[in-house]
């Protein structure tokens, strides 16, 4: 043990220069850390909402919205395929009830005929686990009471929520984040779940404002085909739809369901001002099938209204004084600069593909936050400080000073393996540290207890040196492996927060712990022992 | 005298298998009790134990009114307006803050009534920050308590598996069962004392246990080595051994941390002292139940003495070769 193999030696030395390195940030302030090339990349840990502040959103993608949207979709095709066979299947109602599109067949001898067509035409192959099995994306069958019913398959509904859900990962992105330059992350959870974490976030309200909101532009003709009386009592025709205006001349306007347009025709939007009424507006501009579409429309609707609809709501219903074939053209609506400018960025960054509702929420105020570090921070000291005065005490100033130094050497590794791997600090995390740095001085304290148990019993510095380290080895090893066991397990089990940064302060902690207390002190003590061949140890 | 390692006597000679029977019995009421206290009422989800919103759902808005005192009276009107279940409000420090806690109403989102009530709370008291919003749903809030439940049965689980491996079974069943005390306990002193049972307090229950299962191992394992050095020796004699040999690195460990959990407590503010007080109790509570727990139940297990003495000689030929 006391022959340290020169191997040894550098890789305690190389390990404790890189960690002292990636931990510099933690120390050296921004200012200074831009001026030294080594440290300009390198970033501080990562703490935690509990010390840093910010905000933590759990949202859960609307699967039966987005099953009722997608249902919707495939009775369209459904009566589209009817309409195009030759000779053409008539059918009668249909609409989407029970998880079910389903329409009615004229004359009930076309069923087989319609099924069959369904089947190859609607119904797409999906992989269903592995093996290259396929299955049917939708299930035709006909009821005993003569509708024609398609159901999606389960694998169809599961992986149709997982695109939304990825598909409405990036939005947020793009919503909160359009650069890409903060820290905030957003990610999926399990199978319908984004979480979002925005660390230092000040304003939550408006984080969850912009992250929330479908979005979902479209462009729909004003019915004109209800008499004032109906619209008063709320009586439109089928096909035809009451939408809420905020404004008090029309509070509802009547609008043809089927959108024209949507906001995924749209090329870009910005928000600008109207050039005569120098009101803020968004001005946005199709891309060219879009653009095309609008034109057409707008030809043969001259001096009709059309409706912008945003989530439901109507915006504005303009009239349409000339046909518009440039493609582009502008929404004004009572804007402010800054609502203009959110609907242009949310325009831009694309609709989700189903709603969202949040399921959990936590704020925390930074400067609560701030108070919570400087606390920890002074507390850490003093501990710190207590603890070096107690081993040094305790061991005297050269076994006691070994702890110390392995116990400093360890906490400065954790910090760099912290900040290296971007885990966040939370404030289990500190528990964990403060856990960890317990477990390695005990591992220290046990090495010392063997060695004075071997002097008691009579054997020379050496021996009782070498024999102690080798002993506690088995305690140590036992001790630690069960806590990574423990970690490992937890890192696995626990939902993203707080136990979770608990379970990896404690998995990098177990390394770092070995590595300190066995080889950092080991090579301490060897030097010292080779240096000065010392007749007794003075913990004896 | 310097260093003061001297001044702890060579060898110690305390009987302490001699009070087993007593504080085996108290630490079985003790248990007990703490299983009642936090059972009691049989209500789920939390029972005795005084539940945050992470595991019961809700929410809890912790407001500032500095440097104004917190109307806590109108505080607690505006929200009860807002027709929210069981609305707790609570001054703290130096009472320019205040907890704001209520139940969401059933079939609600917690988040959009979290909402409301905010913006009810802003226009009835002008001025007043939201320092901490936490606002759970119900769904969550059950997987939450689900998946923190089966952490910590897990874990304990592990090491049962881990010690039995490397030390036989009833030195695992020694060991489990006095961490199960030491968690029951400490379920005990949360329901007791109606310390708020959140996320970060099953933080620092595994805290507890990571650092108790190592007392343990300590112990043991100088209880496994004696096994194999006395061969003739009677077990409560070699458990007394082994509890002296292992006493002054017993004493320093914990000294040292209890100290460092000490200045927690006091200087670490307000979010580090449940977590301080936790953890010093697991500290003292480990530490006992190392002696009295685990290695009584080594002699009641009906030791074992060769058992051991088989994992002792089984770990010297598996003994993991390290630096």
């Amino acid at each position: 043990m006391l022959n340290v193999a020169p191997w040894r030696i550098w890789l305690v030395i190389i390990v404790t220069i890189a960690g002292l390195v990636i931990a510099a940030p933690n120390f050296v302030p921004q200012s200074y850390r831009a001026n030294i090339p080594v440290l300009k990349d390198l970033r501080p840990v990562n703490l935690g909402l509990d010390l840093q502040g910010g905000a933590y959103l759990m949202y859960e993608v609307d699967v039966a919205a987005l099953q009722k949207q997608q249902l919707e979709g495939a009775v369209d095709d459904m009566a589209r395929v009817l309409r195009e066979a030759k000779p053409r299947i008539s059918y009668t109602g249909r609409g989407v009830a029970n998880g079910a599109a389903r329409l009615r067949l004229v004359n009930p001898a076309d069923a087989q005929r319609a099924l069959q067509l369904l089947n190859t035409q609607v119904a797409t192959d999906v992989q269903a686990g592995g093996f290259g099995r396929t299955e049917k994306s939708i299930v035709f069958t006909q009821t005993p009471d003569g509708l024609i019913e398609g159901r999606f398959s389960r694998v169809q509904i599961e992986q149709a929520t997982r695109r939304a859900v990825d598909q409405s990962r990036e939005v947020i992105m793009r919503r909160i984040d359009p650069g890409g330059v903060s820290e905030t992350s957003v990610q999926r959870q399990g199978i319908d779940r984004i979480v979002v974490q925005a660390p230092g976030e000040q304003d939550p309200e408006t984080l969850k404002r912009r992250i929330g909101q479908t979005a979902r532009l479209t462009f729909h003709l004003v019915d004109y085909n209800v008499a004032p009386e109906d619209l008063a009592a709320g009586r439109v025709p089928p096909g035809t739809v009451l939408m809420p205006q905020d404004s008090p001349v029309e509070p509802f306007v009547p609008v043809k369901e089927r959108a024209l347009l949507s906001g995924d025709d749209l090329n870009s939007s910005s928000p600008s001002f109207d050039q005569q009424t120098n009101e803020p507006v968004v001005s946005f501009k199709f891309d060219s099938r879009g653009a095309r579409i609008f034109g057409q429309i707008t030809q043969q609707n001259v001096q009709r209204r059309f409706a912008v609809v945003l989530d439901g709501k109507v915006i504005t219903a303009p009239n349409i004084n000339e046909p518009i074939l440039g493609g582009s053209g502008q929404i004004s609506g009572n804007f402010t600069p800054e609502s203009a400018k959110e609907l242009s960025d949310l325009l831009n960054a694309g609709a989700l593909p189903a709603p969202l509702t949040i399921i959990e929420q936590r704020a925390v105020k930074a400067s609560l936050g701030q108070d919570a570090i400087e606390a920890g921070q002074k507390s850490t000291m003093i501990a710190g400080v207590l603890v070096l005065i107690f081993m040094l005490l305790a061991y005297g100033f050269l076994f006691g000073g070994i702890s110390v130094v392995a116990l400093v050497v360890n906490g400065v590794l954790i910090l760099a393996a912290m900040s290296l791997t971007g885990a966040a600090l939370t404030l289990p995390g500190v528990a964990g540290l403060i856990l960890t740095l317990a477990v390695a001085l005990d591992a220290n304290v046990l090495i010392y207890e063997r060695m004075r148990d071997e002097l008691k019993a009579g054997r020379q510095p050496a021996i009782a040196i070498d024999a102690g380290f080798s002993r506690a080895m088995i305690t140590i090893f036992d001790a630690n492996i069960t806590h990574l066991g423990a970690a490992l397990l937890m890192m696995s089990l626990a939902p993203p927060g707080p136990v979770k940064g608990f379970a990896w302060t404690l998995t990098i902690g177990v390394f770092t712990s070995v590595f300190t207390a066995v080889l950092v002190t080991q090579l301490l003590v060897a030097w010292w022992f080779r240096a000065t061949r010392p007749k007794r140890l003075p913990i004896h | 005298m310097w260093p003061l390692i001297k001044l702890l006597p060579e060898k110690t000679n305390f009987r302490y298998v001699a009070l087993a029977p007593v504080l085996c019995t108290l630490s079985l009421l003790a248990c007990l009790a703490s299983l009642y206290l936090t059972l009691v009422p049989f209500k789920p989800p939390c029972g005795g134990l005084n539940c945050g919103v992470d595991f019961r759902g809700g929410t809890l808005i912790e407001v500032s009114t500095k440097p104004k005192m917190v109307d806590v009276g109108k505080l607690r009107e505006v929200v009860g307006a807002q027709n929210v279940g069981d609305v707790q409000v609570q001054a703290f420090g130096d009472e320019t803050a205040a907890m704001v806690k209520f139940e969401t109403p059933e079939g609600a989102n917690a988040s959009v009534v979290a909402d409301r009530v905010k913006a009810a709370v802003s226009a009835a008291i002008p001025g007043i920050s939201f320092e901490r919003t936490e606002a759970v749903g119900a769904q969550v809030s059950g997987e939450l308590l689900m998946k923190g439940v089966i952490a910590l049965l897990a874990g304990i689980g592990l090491m049962l598996l881990y010690i039995w491996f490397r030390f036989g079974l009833t030195f695992g069943l020694g060991a489990v069962i006095a961490l199960a005390h030491d968690v029951l306990l400490t379920f005990g002193l949360f329901a007791i004392f109606k310390l708020e049972f959140t996320l970060v307090a099953v933080g620092s229950i595994l805290t507890i246990i990571g650092y108790s299962i190592n007392d343990k191992i300590v112990v043991l394992d100088r209880v496994r080595e004696n096994l194999r050095k006395y061969k003739r020796m009677p077990m409560r004699d070699l458990i007394d051994l082994s509890v002296n040999e292992t006493l002054s690195r017993t004493i320093i460990t914990g000294v040292t941390g209890l100290m460092a959990l000490g200045v927690m407590a006091f200087y670490g503010g307000e979010a580090l002292f449940a977590f301080a007080v936790a953890m010093a109790f697991g500290i003292v509570i480990g530490t006992y139940s190392s002696i009295y727990v685990a290695a009584p139940i080594l002699i009641l297990l009906g030791i074992g003495k060769r058992e051991g003495a088989q994992a002792a000689k089984a770990s010297d030929d598996s003994a993991v070769q390290l630096p």
